[in-house]
């Protein structure tokens, strides 16, 4: 079938296979590998992407539900003027072991961030409890989040 | 904590240097096994036994071949006439790769379909045929070694039961001697259950053998590329210098990606016999039924002790689930890996560990699950006994700890089962901590709680660690000793790569191994490229895992920059005209001794190696050194864990976790904090929610992520950590290794706090993990 999804703001319009996962349709079809998968059954999260800017996982969308919709993937969040707060927050607090988990972790904390400019500790574990992680206990990566939130509140009160 | 030698641009030893890794991942740039997109790629997917024990009496694939899309469907009997049906295990057991006679667990790998696509590949396997002929499964080592049990390995030569083998250790005179001398015996009864290492990659290969030439690429998940390098030649026959391993970016190992699983066998094959490259990757519940299992002992513990609390001696019986195959990843001389390191932290002469394995219908696995091969068993034993040995005699946890530890001054300490510890000071390391969470405060608080009736707990582990195998008169894996390496080149402009035969999976070598390098000689750790994980372009290692990779992979490290520092003062002396032995090195600068003006940096001398050489000597700056340890190095730390039990329900909340790790001196803090983070995280798992069980059938339960319950975020406790730093006297840097410390050493600290929170009402021992159910149990049973 024929669909058309706009992938970190470009158009990908394809013929798939209706039983198309989005998460296949993006790693093999589009080719951005980013975008990872840990467990098929819609608990790990490392497939996690933004559809029309809410977290979805993409072991458990079919590409066809995404028809029509804007998808961000990681490598959609760099801006024309950088990386995303997000991004270099979890370098600097040292959010990441492995890396395997960390794209769907900075889509969600971006996602929080986005609708709650300051999170506490139990707004950012609540928001990241369907997005494992098996390396960093999780406390630099809420660490990170917040750090995020507050750069992203500094820019814009300063701007 | 010692501070740092060198400036921060340089980011030698002690500095929190950002990882370089770090740079691809954040942006969707790194490259994963299953990012690998070679051309003409062909995808495999493996069909799998539904039952635990059965008899194949044939498999029709018939209808499968004929889905459009599948190239082949591969069984037991064309691996056979390859001659690959069977396979050695690490433990010198042998594994089916694909089942020719019986299947012998839930999950086994019966037949392979090679198709153009993941989907069709999958479709394929629905239609295969099998008939089985079910035989009684056998789902607890208990069972399996009882009289008349049906034989699980009917197909070796020899076994005429379901013992796959036996091993003992230490002095059983002296230990018999020690009891008898004894005011009583402490007993503790436990099982540390069966877990798994589920790292969020899982499993996987792209296997590239071109028909033509004969070079076999092969891209896997393998934390030891080299090891798995060597034992492709000798298990596939296939010519060593055609073999090249590459492991690209892994998504967390912890022991699951040591072993060399059937898939990989047959995926190697295929290609070798289609002549394109074939890929598979594990589904999770594949990767959690069939590969890589860790844990499952049953295990008595006794201690003899005096009524002032001394230890005289320890006395362990033990019996350990293997599954069908002994597939233990572990040092061929040692049956039960590093079991010996049960006496702990703790100073008396006798002990005595008798330890059988026996088959059972499960999968096989022994995997070393982020602990150096039994150790995080033995270290849960002796801290859970020492805690039991307290509250019999009658005096605190704590003081029983403070009454029986090695001292200071008695390192090098060699242990009644003949382990020589390095260094350490476990008093001051237990004060610390318990002066951090305010001991004596909690136990006044826990009194309190009991007179209210609440149930609060406090719960200590003091653990010692031996890792870094090893010295290679005791340590080889199938043959091959346990050193490791490290290649150095300088470039002329001062740049440098380093390559490691170690591999990373997140632990952050491409940041820390560049740091001990700017330590000796003074290039900026961001001046050095780490080249790891692909055996045509790095030097021979066994690998990372063990907590391996620093005490033996960093040490070659430390030894081959110190080479090379010592050819660049010969150089420096020449640029300086200056004596040999008056150059002093420091940051990067070479200078004369009681000239500090007469300088050349490290630039200097690397642009020189290649244009201005002294009389005589070989041009280049670069070397290679492997490492053979002259003793494995012995970390350790306390834990301390406070939890409040609700008496109604069971359920148990971490109050706090104070950490204290002692890891030797620390390249970089922030990435050790990290790395105990994730593994305090992981003892809280495997004490709190995380295991693997099987059904009387067999069915494993346990095979996703909604069964097999990994913390997320909102249950994982926070932890408080602290630090002592005794370094390892033969390490060249001091450095003890830290990747596995927590997962070792906190799952006592969880339970003993359980268990002391509801010990006043007499009970002594719940197998982990502490499910609430199994607290309210015991309590019931007490009360």
């Amino acid at each position: 079938m024929e669909i058309n999804i706009t992938i970190n703001g470009s158009d990908h319009a394809s013929d798939v296979e209706p039983r198309t996962l989005l998460v296949d349709h993006i790693r093999r079809t589009v080719g951005l590998t980013g975008t990872h998968v840990g467990c098929d059954t819609t608990s790990c999260g490392a497939c996690t992407v933004l559809m029309d800017g809410t977290p979805v996982k993409a072991c458990t969308v079919l590409a066809a539900q995404a028809d029509g919709s804007e998808v961000t993937t990681v490598e959609g969040l760099k801006g024309a003027d950088g990386l995303h707060p997000i991004q270099s927050a979890f370098t600097d607090d040292h959010g990441l072991q492995c890396g395997f988990c960390t794209p769907g972790m900075m889509l969600v904390g971006a996602s929080l961030i986005a609708e709650n400019p300051d999170p506490s500790d139990d707004d950012v574990r609540w928001a990241i409890s369907g997005n494992l992680c098996r390396c960093t206990g999780y406390i630099n990566i809420v660490k990170a989040i917040q750090t995020a939130a507050a750069r992203v509140a500094e820019s814009s009160n300063g701007s | 904590m010692v501070a740092p030698t060198t400036p921060a641009e340089i980011g030698g030893i002690g500095h929190s240097v950002q990882r370089k890794e770090d740079a691809r991942l954040i942006e969707g740039q790194g490259n994963f096994l299953d990012d690998i997109d070679l051309p003409n790629t062909l995808h495999m997917a493996i069909l799998r036994s539904p039952l635990a024990h059965a008899r194949i009496n044939g498999i029709d694939s018939e209808a499968a071949m004929a889905l459009d899309g599948v190239l082949a469907v591969v069984t037991g009997d064309l691996m056979d006439q390859h001659g690959l049906a069977w396979m050695p295990t690490l433990s010198g057991d042998t594994q089916a790769v694909l089942a020719t006679d019986k299947v012998r667990y839930q999950g086994q790998e019966v037949a392979a379909v090679i198709a153009t696509d993941p989907y069709i590949a999958t479709d394929a396997l629905e239609l295969i045929e099998v008939d089985y002929e079910e035989l009684p499964p056998i789902t607890t080592p208990q069972q399996s070694l009882e009289e008349g049990a049906a034989l699980i390995r009917d197909e070796k030569e020899g076994q005429t039961d379901n013992l796959a083998y036996t091993w003992e250790t230490g002095d059983q005179g002296a230990t018999e001697e020690a009891f008898a001398q004894a005011d009583r015996v402490v007993t503790l009864e436990t099982h540390y259950p069966r877990s798994h290492p589920a790292p969020l990659e899982t499993c996987g290969i792209v296997a590239d053998v071109n028909s033509v030439t004969g070079q076999a690429t092969i891209y896997m998940t393998s934390q030891a590329p080299h090891a798995h390098r060597t034992l492709f030649a000798m298990v596939a026959g296939l010519p060593e210098q055609n073999i090249r391993i590459v492991s690209p970016d892994i998504g967390g190992g912890f022991g699951n990606k040591v072993p060399i699983y059937p898939g990989y066998v047959v995926a190697t094959a295929a290609s070798l016999l289609i002549g394109q490259p074939v890929k598979w990757v594990e589904s999770r519940t594949e990767n959690l039924i069939s590969t890589g299992f860790a844990r499952d002992y049953y295990m008595k513990g006794e201690l003899a002790v005096t009524d002032e609390g001394r230890i005289l001696g320890l006395r362990v019986d033990m019996l350990s689930d293997q599954g069908a195959f002994y597939s233990d990843a572990q040092p061929t001389q040692f049956r039960a890996g590093l079991f010996h390191v049960v006496t702990g932290s703790y100073d008396f002469g006798a002990a005595h560990i008798n330890c059988k394995g026996a088959f059972t219908n499960k999968a096989p696995g022994g995997v070393a699950y982020r602990c150096s091969f039994r150790i995080t068993e033995a270290s849960y034993l002796i801290e859970r006994l020492v805690q039991t040995a307290a509250y019999e005699v009658g005096i605190d946890p704590a003081e029983m700890r403070l009454r029986n530890f090695i001292q200071p001054e008695q390192f090098p300490y060699e242990t009644a089962t003949g382990f020589v510890y390095d260094s350490g000071d476990y008093p001051t390391a237990l004060r610390t901590a318990m002066d951090e969470v305010g001991y004596e405060d909690l136990r006044r608080e826990q009194a309190e709680a009991r007179a209210e009736g609440r149930l609060m707990g406090i719960g200590i582990a003091h653990f010692t660690e031996a890792v870094g195998a090893g010295p290679s008169r005791t340590y080889d894996i199938a043959g091959l000793k346990m050193i490791d390496s490290a290649e150095l080149r300088v470039h002329p402009t001062g740049k440098a790569i380093l390559k490691l035969g170690v591999k990373t999976q997140g632990q952050g070598h491409e940041t820390t191994f560049a740091q001990i390098v700017a330590e000796v000689l003074g290039i900026p750790a961001n001046d050095i490229k780490v080249e790891h994980g692909d055996t045509d372009h790095t030097p021979y290692g066994l690998g990372t895992y063990a907590s391996r990779s620093t005490p033996v992979g960093g040490a070659a490290t430390a030894v081959v920059a110190r080479k090379l520092a010592d050819k660049s003062k010969k150089i420096a002396a020449h640029l300086l005209e200056a004596a040999d032995e008056d150059i002093e090195l420091a940051s990067g600068v070479f200078s004369v001794a009681g000239s500090p003006d007469r300088s050349v940096t490290i630039q200097d001398v690397a642009l020189a190696a290649y244009t201005n050489l002294p009389e005589g000597m070989e041009y280049g700056l670069d070397d290679v050194t492997y490492y053979d340890p002259p003793n494995l190095t012995y970390p350790y730390g306390s834990y301390i864990v406070v939890v409040e039990v609700d008496p109604d329900t069971g359920v148990w909340q971490v109050q706090r976790m104070v950490a204290l790790d002692d890891c030797g001196v620390r390249i970089n803090p922030m990435i050790v904090e990290g790395q105990i983070c994730g593994g305090l995280t992981e003892g809280f798992a495997m004490s709190a929610m995380q295991w693997i069980t099987f059904d009387e059938d067999g069915n494993c339960i346990g095979a996703n992520f909604m069964d097999y319950l990994v913390p997320t975020a909102w249950e994982t406790p926070r932890f408080e950590l602290l630090a002592t730093e005794v370094p390892s006297p033969h390490h060249p840097i001091g450095a003890k290794g830290v990747g596995e410390s927590a997962t070792v050493g906190s799952p006592a600290a969880f339970v003993n706090a359980v268990i002391d929170a509801v010990a006043h009402l007499g009970v002594r021992n719940i197998d982990m993990p502490v499910l609430p159910d199994r607290v309210w149990a015991a309590i019931d049973e007490a009360s």
